[in-house]
């Protein structure tokens, strides 16, 4: 059924149809449009046999998760930024014994300095945490992941995280289409639990392992995500058959054939992107998109084949690796070490900074020209003014003082989002 | 002496020996039918008043419950000495997570029992002190809270044991750990104003709160079973001395656990609903230097140089104990 519906709506929704029978949250923005929706569908009955737990924290919210998990049903979350670091620990414990948690995370910047806005530093920071990751580009296909997410956390036994952009998709009012309840009963089989807490047949989970067999269980859950390589696009096509759409898979193509330069990207700056490019592609440029839809497990041979063409890749994220550089720029790289081409890594959006399009066309009009040095790493519409003004003042002075708050100040504005 | 003969094999008293109670009166451990819950062959020291404990109360829960039991861990020495890989003692459903979640993943047991119509089948956590008052302290106050269905159980051995002895917020005034060594003006750790996690319980107005110790088999096991015809949040503290932390010997573990009741250094009682409804009163009273000289880590307050004025302090503590919960027997106060 189409719906003209807010993202975090149509995903409740969505989640209400996989008929979870332990929510536990926390609430932080923003993600609360979805918790929220949640826990008015378990009151009214919408979402039947369901107990949805107010835990105190989101360590709490992981923990319960866990246990509920472990007790043998289908389980699920969702949170954002500061409260998925703060599950941190309770997420690798997940990921190592294996349970099939399904997890949004509305994906918002990480502080300090404390921001509300969207970017996926929170979702990047726990890449290695063994849950598979999804991100989404659209709100339709943000519902669609999470009835595939489920579907496939409960085939192998791992967690798995439906990442969308905070506010630039929870928040958006767009048209959807919901599946209802009969279509995802028949794509989504009741959960059978691959382990389980039970009086009947009492098993130990979470024993102390040594050296001597620590490194094979955690061999055990890098191959799982492997086999979750080929899981993967077998499940979105299995929807393509049951909903009648693409959605999900490991990655998207956007006029790749024949294209020279391809931008890398993942989430909602996508379809930004892919507006760009036609009007590049519409002045002659052979330019197209390859989006990535599973960040973890990392598609290195998928990927690799997407560019094996291509002459110039630029990877646009909205994260980076402080010190470092690129995140997905880093992986990029890696899968496509023996081909002749240069990866450049640009960070983009980050805290909500929006990436306009007029911003991206300067960017891609650069990386056609070759005009951007392939050994650093850059950053788009950064204000070098406002830094040079710091850096100036950090030169002054034994205590200059704090960094956020004079920047603030040199432009103005007392509070976030002035941008414009 | 010769009165000690005579009560040491009547029923009424503390020590009742149980093969001349009716078998109903019996403890569970007693029983041929108990359930080994933590069986033989872990790697618990001699003498450990928290494998002791474990033991107890898991095969009394197991009888209250007929069986239907899980049982969640956080981590810990309990965690380390019963699972070492590919070995468990556990012979019921079990699940360790992480050293502060223990409550919350408990609770999440419990929700999903709930959930899945088996609220027949029901949950016990149980942890260290410093799982449960200091790292999983915010999780059990969510537990408590929310009356979720599940016994908390938190096995007090006054510190960090399995990373080594160091200093918990339940370690007392004056006990050397490995973070709180007898060196400096005020040797030991520092006498702050304590955390009692049961009161904290308590003042949550959960349905029932209890102390217990490892000297008391009989009481323990009455208050499991009590705890378990409740439903929504329960806590029980036990204590349970540590012979390696304690650097006591391993024989004294009983006698230790006697002796801290028998002093006031640890109130033994029952509330339901956030009030007192029961003491176990102090039969022999001892000051606390008997509690306190068989145990290495309050060896400084006793050697060349010994510090009557902190040991004055201890016993001010057991003596604001024995005020505050009634300890004395009636007619001494
Ligand atoms: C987050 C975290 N911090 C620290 C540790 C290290 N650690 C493991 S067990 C433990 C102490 C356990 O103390 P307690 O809960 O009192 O149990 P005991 O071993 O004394 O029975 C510590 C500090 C850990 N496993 N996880
Ligand atoms: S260190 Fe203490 S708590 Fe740990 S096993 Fe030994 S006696 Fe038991
Ligand atoms: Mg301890």
């Amino acid at each position: 059924m189409r719906s003209q519906i807010e993202g975090s709506q149509a995903v409740a929704r969505a989640v209400t149809l996989c008929r979870p029978q332990v929510i536990a949250a926390y609430p932080i923005s923003p993600q609360t449009h979805i918790v929220e929706s949640l826990s008015d569908r378990v009151r009214t009955g919408e979402l039947a046999g369901c107990e949805y737990m107010l835990v105190e924290s989101e360590f709490g919210a992981m923990s319960a998760c866990i246990g509920a998990s472990a007790a043998g049903v289908r389980t699920y979350t969702a949170t954002s930024s500061q409260g998925l670091l703060f599950m941190a620990e309770a997420l690798f414990n997940a990921s190592g014994i294996g349970l099939p948690i399904v997890m949004t995370v509305a994906n918002r910047a990480i502080g300090a300095p404390i921001n509300i806005w969207n970017d996926h530093s929170d979702s990047m920071a726990m890449r290695d945490s063994g849950w598979i990751q999804l991100f989404a580009e659209s709100n339709q296909e943000a519902v669609d992941l999470h009835v595939q997410a489920f579907r496939l956390a409960e085939s192998l036994s791992v967690p798995v995280m439906v990442c969308m952009d905070g506010f630039i998709l929870t928040h958006a009012f767009e048209e959807v289409d919901l599946p209802d309840q009969a279509q995802v009963d028949a794509f989504l089989a009741p959960f059978v639990p691959q382990q389980q807490l039970d009086p009947d047949e009492p098993v130990t989970i979470g024993a102390m392992v040594g050296p001597e067999a620590f490194a094979e269980v955690k061999y055990l859950m890098h191959a799982k995500q492997m086999t979750a390589l080929d899981e993967i696009p077998e499940i979105a096509a299995d929807f393509r058959r049951a909903f009648g759409r693409d959605s999900g898979g490991l990655l998207k193509t956007y006029r790749l054939d024949d294209a020279e330069t391809v931008v890398v990207a993942l989430g909602s700056v996508l379809g930004t992107i892919e507006d760009v490019v036609d009007s590049m592609r519409d002045a002659g440029v052979p330019i197209g998109v390859l989006g990535i839809t599973c960040f973890r497990p990392w598609p290195a041979a998928e990927v690799r084949a997407a560019l094996a063409h291509a002459r110039r890749v630029v990877v646009v994220e909205k994260a980076f690796a402080v010190g470092a550089g690129g995140i997905v720029g880093q992986n990029t790289r890696d899968a496509t070490r023996d081909l002749p081409l240069v990866v450049l890594d640009v960070v983009a959006g980050l805290g909500g900074r929006p990436v306009t399009r007029a911003s991206l066309r300067g960017l891609l009009d650069d990386v056609v020209e070759d005009r951007l040095d392939p050994t650093r790493l850059h950053f788009l519409d950064l204000d070098l003014a406002l830094v040079e003004r710091e850096l100036e003042r950090s030169r002054h002075g034994r205590r200059p003082g704090p960094h956020a708050e004079h920047m603030l100040r040199d432009l103005g504005t007392v509070a976030s989002g002035a941008f414009d | 002496m010769a009165f000690q003969e005579i009560k040491l094999y009547q029923t009424g008293t503390f020590v009742v020996g149980n093969r001349l109670l009716d078998p109903e009166q019996r403890t569970v451990q007693a029983r041929t039918g108990r359930s080994n819950s933590l069986t033989s062959g872990h790697r618990a020291c001699q003498g450990c008043g928290e494998a002791l404990g474990a033991r107890y109360v898991l095969d009394a829960a197991m009888r209250a419950t007929d069986g239907k039991l899980v049982a969640v861990n956080s981590t810990g020495c309990l965690e380390v000495f019963s699972t070492p890989y590919p070995e468990s003692s556990w012979q019921l459903p079990w699940l360790h997570s992480l050293f502060g979640n223990g409550p919350a993943v408990a609770s999440g047991v419990a929700a999903a029992l709930r959930a899945s119509g088996r609220d027949d089948i029901r949950v016990v956590g149980q942890a260290g002190d410093g799982g449960t008052v200091d790292i999983g302290f915010g999780a059990l106050s969510g537990m408590f809270e929310r009356n979720d269905d599940v016994l908390f159980v938190c096995y007090d051995n006054e510190g960090y044991m399995n990373t080594g002895v160091q200093r918990s917020g339940a370690t007392p005034p004056a006990a050397v750990t490995a973070t709180t060594k007898a060196v400096g003006p005020e040797p030991g750790n520092v006498f702050g104003q304590g955390k009692s996690v049961p009161l904290i319980a308590m003042a949550h107005e959960i349905p029932y709160v209890a102390t217990a110790t490892v000297a008391d088999l009989h009481d323990l096991e009455h208050k499991v079973e009590r705890a378990m015809s409740f439903r929504g949040a329960r806590y029980l503290h036990v204590f349970v001395p540590c012979p390696l932390g304690w650097r006591a010997a391993s024989a004294d573990t009983i006698r230790l656990a006697r002796l801290a009741k028998e002093s006031g250094v640890f109130p033994v009682f029952e509330a339901e609903a956030g009030e007192v409804t029961a003491v176990s009163r102090i039969r022999r009273q001892v000051p606390v230097e008997d509690y306190l000289r068989p145990q290495g880590r309050y060896a400084h307050l006793f050697g060349d140089h010994p510090r009557p004025d902190i040991v004055a302090r201890i016993q001010a503590r057991a003596d604001r104990n024995i005020a505050r919960f009634g300890l004395l027997p009636e007619g001494d106060e």
